[in-house]
């Protein structure tokens, strides 16, 4: 259990040189221990002290997910910023939707930060309710998207910006997709004697991070692509 | 109080065999990471063979300036397969897949990576992405435009070849990503108690900070080539100038990550040199903390170079100012690393074993490859030798003669922690002759072909080069012939080499200090905890292991 309380002899030589040569001296005595105290067995400590790291890890992740924005975010704008586009192309797009859809999202996040929180109180209900608001929040977001794509003048591969905004705001639309299943997963699994209980919150975090991501990435694929 | 519910905890419970055990687990779903690892290093080797026998059809082909042994287009193709297996399925796997998984746990003194089974997942990604682009081959066209896909020319070669390739590329690249998020976790989260981040052993921060890379610049390759199926399978214009797109957008996204690529090519490379200097030469690491910031500086400085690739794409002159200082100033953090490992050496116990010899020609080769990195890196030069064969001298002294050296050199040092057993010396150190006279007689002649402007990825070539093109090929026979004694001393010292006991080079990084090869868990008891990983002949020095000294 006491992770620093063995004094280890490879460490010993980064102590002081008095303290060191003890331990040589000690070492000496114990002449049969030098294989063995070379080893600097130091108790279980190892056992514990390791928190929940598999929220770091999705957040890595999320950090690369984010990078393919970026990426895209980057071809848009120089795309933007040096390619004209073919006649009859225009970067002007038609934002009344799309700011009920911002809003529809945002207010999303704050559901599902409502969820946690209830679930936190031992509220499972009202933690159930609120995911399935949130779900209802996102794919009522989709279905916005959808009568957008279907409205819009311009198709995939009409020009430059056509292409990019479907192809950024398609892999966004992915993103939101594969959310909500994962939060209509978590409802499932919140029921009486599922997997998701105040003992195991983790799904609903992962969830809830990922989702906070998602709402984020659409903040800023808002600004760039509506309207800038 | 004589009453006890439970079997004391100190007799050790019999493990449940959950995962086949002998070498049956090497081909399963194995979570070990160790068998990870290993399944990484065989597979690696596998498409290593792949890809150098793809470049002995190369060296074949411009044995003569005509192409004559095949046709234009299968040259193409064999090009681009060579460099995609070579880059994505070889060193990439090996350098961060194979050795990461084997040693980080250790290093941390943990019993296992962080999250094992999306390591298994990460490693089974690779062998079907790798049949995949290989088997292109045999259903109609491999992919034509080279690993780099530089579109227009990826939009108007043959479509399957080419989406089969970008297919393959996204599986590595996720494989990749996975694998970065597993070392980044590992390094910061599992971690012994009582090991601090500057007690590590440098390849854990070699590791980390390539996984750093990993993480930041894979997924950006992922969209960028998302993309250039698109505009293949749906005739989006993204990269392509005939419908309004562009195709330098393209090269910057590309670069974007195989810039920092070649980094996470050779940093691991470092990392694992920085390994077997120390125990070899009987010496500490020399300039730890000067290392770790070197690794730090040159991911940093990585991530803002790569457009030094495109001097010849048109880049406005104020971009080609500050990549060439960028790329200049990588020199820095390099050179401190080379003047440490050169000061590690100096004064040492040196074992001129074939781990030792490899690392000593990593040394060499890739000071080599770096002088010439800073040449390239100058936009008057680079102009005039881009798209030559001096770039394809400089990358293969980077990549071959540097990396493609030290994972040698890791094979023969961590052989006999893998086996149980010592790699034959002789068989080892005529391995390195032959590579070493076959890879500089293959790559020095070929700076002098793109001097004079002799142009890469061509099947023919103007008649004067002819003689300096043999040479070269002769070089490649050469390292096709040094296969030879290393596959047959990885064979035969796996049954009868000698056995090595469990620390047969008297070393202090923690994988040395169990059995080898090590338990299912790394340790039979605790971790132990080593803070001084390269305490060699420190004073006062604890008479560590050996003891034979009073």
């Amino acid at each position: 259990m006491t992770s620093s309380s063995v004094p280890s002899p490879i460490s010993a030589s980064a102590a002081s040189p008095a303290q060191a040569a003890d331990l040589s001296v000690a070492d000496a005595g114990a002449k049969q221990g030098a294989e063995v105290s070379h080893q600097a067995e130091a108790g279980h400590g190892e056992e514990e002290g390791h928190g929940d790291f598999r929220l770091f890890g999705l957040a890595t992740f999320l950090v690369a997910d984010g990078m393919t924005f970026a990426g895209f975010f980057a071809a848009y704008l120089t795309f933007r910023a040096v390619n004209p586009l073919a006649e009859g192309g225009n970067y002007e797009l038609e934002l009344v939707l799309p700011t009920v859809n911002t809003i529809l999202l945002l207010l999303s996040s704050l559901t599902f930060h409502r969820a946690a929180k209830a679930i936190h109180q031992d509220r499972t209900q009202a933690c159930r309710n609120w995911l399935l608001v949130t779900a209802a929040l996102g794919f009522t977001f989709l279905g916005g998207q959808m009568v957008e794509y279907f409205s819009l003048p311009f198709g995939l591969t009409d020009n430059l910006f056509a292409s990019t905004f479907y192809a950024i705001t398609g892999f966004h639309g992915l993103h939101v997709t594969l959310g909500g299943l994962m939060i209509l997963i978590i409802w499932w699994q919140s029921r009486q004697g599922g997997r998701v209980t105040k003992a195991n919150l983790f799904p609903l975090e992962a969830t809830e991070l990922y989702w906070h991501f998602v709402d984020g990435i659409w903040v800023l694929l808002y600004g760039i692509l509506y309207l800038l | 109080m004589t009453l006890t519910l439970f079997p004391p905890t100190a007799t050790p419970e019999p493990q449940a065999p959950l995962q086949p055990q002998g070498w049956l687990r090497y081909f399963s779903f194995s979570v070990d990471h160790k068998v990870i690892g290993l399944q990484y290093l065989v597979c690696g080797f596998l498409f290593y063979f792949v890809g150098g026998a793809l470049a002995g059809m190369i060296r074949t082909e411009l044995l003569t300036p005509l192409s004559d042994f095949m046709p234009r287009e299968t040259y193409n193709e064999v090009l681009t397969l060579h460099g995609t297996v070579m880059i994505f399925l070889w060193i990439v796997p090996v350098v961060n897949g194979a050795f990461g998984n084997y040693l980080i746990p250790f290093y941390v003194g943990a019993r296992d990576m962080a999250f094992p089974r999306l390591n298994a997942v990460a490693f089974w990604l690779i062998p079907p992405a790798g049949l995949l682009l290989i088997s292109s081959y045999f259903i109609g066209s491999a992919s034509q435009s080279g690993w780099t896909a530089y579109p227009p020319l990826s939009l108007t070669t043959p479509a399957t070849g080419q989406v089969i390739w970008i297919l393959s590329v996204l599986l590595l690249g996720g494989s990749s990503i996975f694998g970065g998020i597993n070392f980044i976790a590992t390094i910061l989260k599992l971690r012994r108690p009582g090991l601090k981040l500057l007690q590590l052993p440098m390849f854990c921060w070699a590791l980390l900070g390539t996984s750093i890379l990993v993480v930041l610049s894979t997924p950006v390759l992922a969209g960028t080539l998302v993309l250039l199926s698109f505009d293949i399978i749906a005739h989006t214009g993204f990269f392509n100038p005939a419908l309004g797109g562009n195709a330098v957008v393209y090269q910057h996204l590309f670069w974007f990550y195989s810039h920092p690529a070649v980094y996470i090519m050779v940093l691991p490379a470092f990392g694992l040199v920085s390994e077997i200097l120390p125990v070899h030469a009987r010496k500490p690491l020399f300039g730890y903390i000067t290392m770790v910031y070197s690794i730090m500086a040159i991911v940093v400085l990585g991530l803002v170079v790569w457009a030094h690739h495109m001097f010849t794409s048109g880049t406005p002159p104020w971009m080609r100012l500050f990549f060439t200082i960028a790329t200049s100033l990588i020199a820095v953090p390099t050179g401190i690393k080379f003047f440490n490992w050169l000061a590690t050496l100096w004064g040492g116990k040196i074992a001129l074993n074939s781990a030792m010899l490899f690392s000593c020609g990593f040394i060499f080769n890739f000071v080599f490859g770096g002088i010439t990195g800073v040449a390239l890196a100058q936009v008057p030069f680079d102009i005039h030798v881009h798209d030559t064969y001096f770039v394809v001298a400089h990358f293969h002294y980077i990549v071959y003669g540097g990396t493609v050296f030290v994972i040698f050199g890791s094979v023969y040092h961590w052989y006999p922690k893998f086996t149980g057993r010592l790699a034959n010396e002789t068989l080892g150190r005529l391995h390195f002759v032959l590579t070493f006279i076959g890879f500089n007689l293959c790559f020095a002649p070929q700076h002098w072909l793109g001097l004079n402007g002799m142009p890469r990825r061509v099947a023919e070539y103007d008649p004067q080069f002819t003689f300096v093109n043999q040479l070269s090929s002769v070089g490649a026979l050469l390292m096709a012939i040094s296969t030879l004694p290393f596959l047959i001393n990885m064979i035969y010292s796996a049954f009868a080499g000698e056995k090595a006991g469990d620390n047969p080079w008297r070393a202090l990084t923690p994988e040395w200090l169990t059995s080898s090869p090590p338990p299912v868990e790394n340790w039979k008891g605790p971790a132990p905890l080593v803070t001084h990983p390269y305490g060699y002949g420190e004073a006062p020095q604890p008479q560590a292991v050996g003891a034979s000294s009073p």
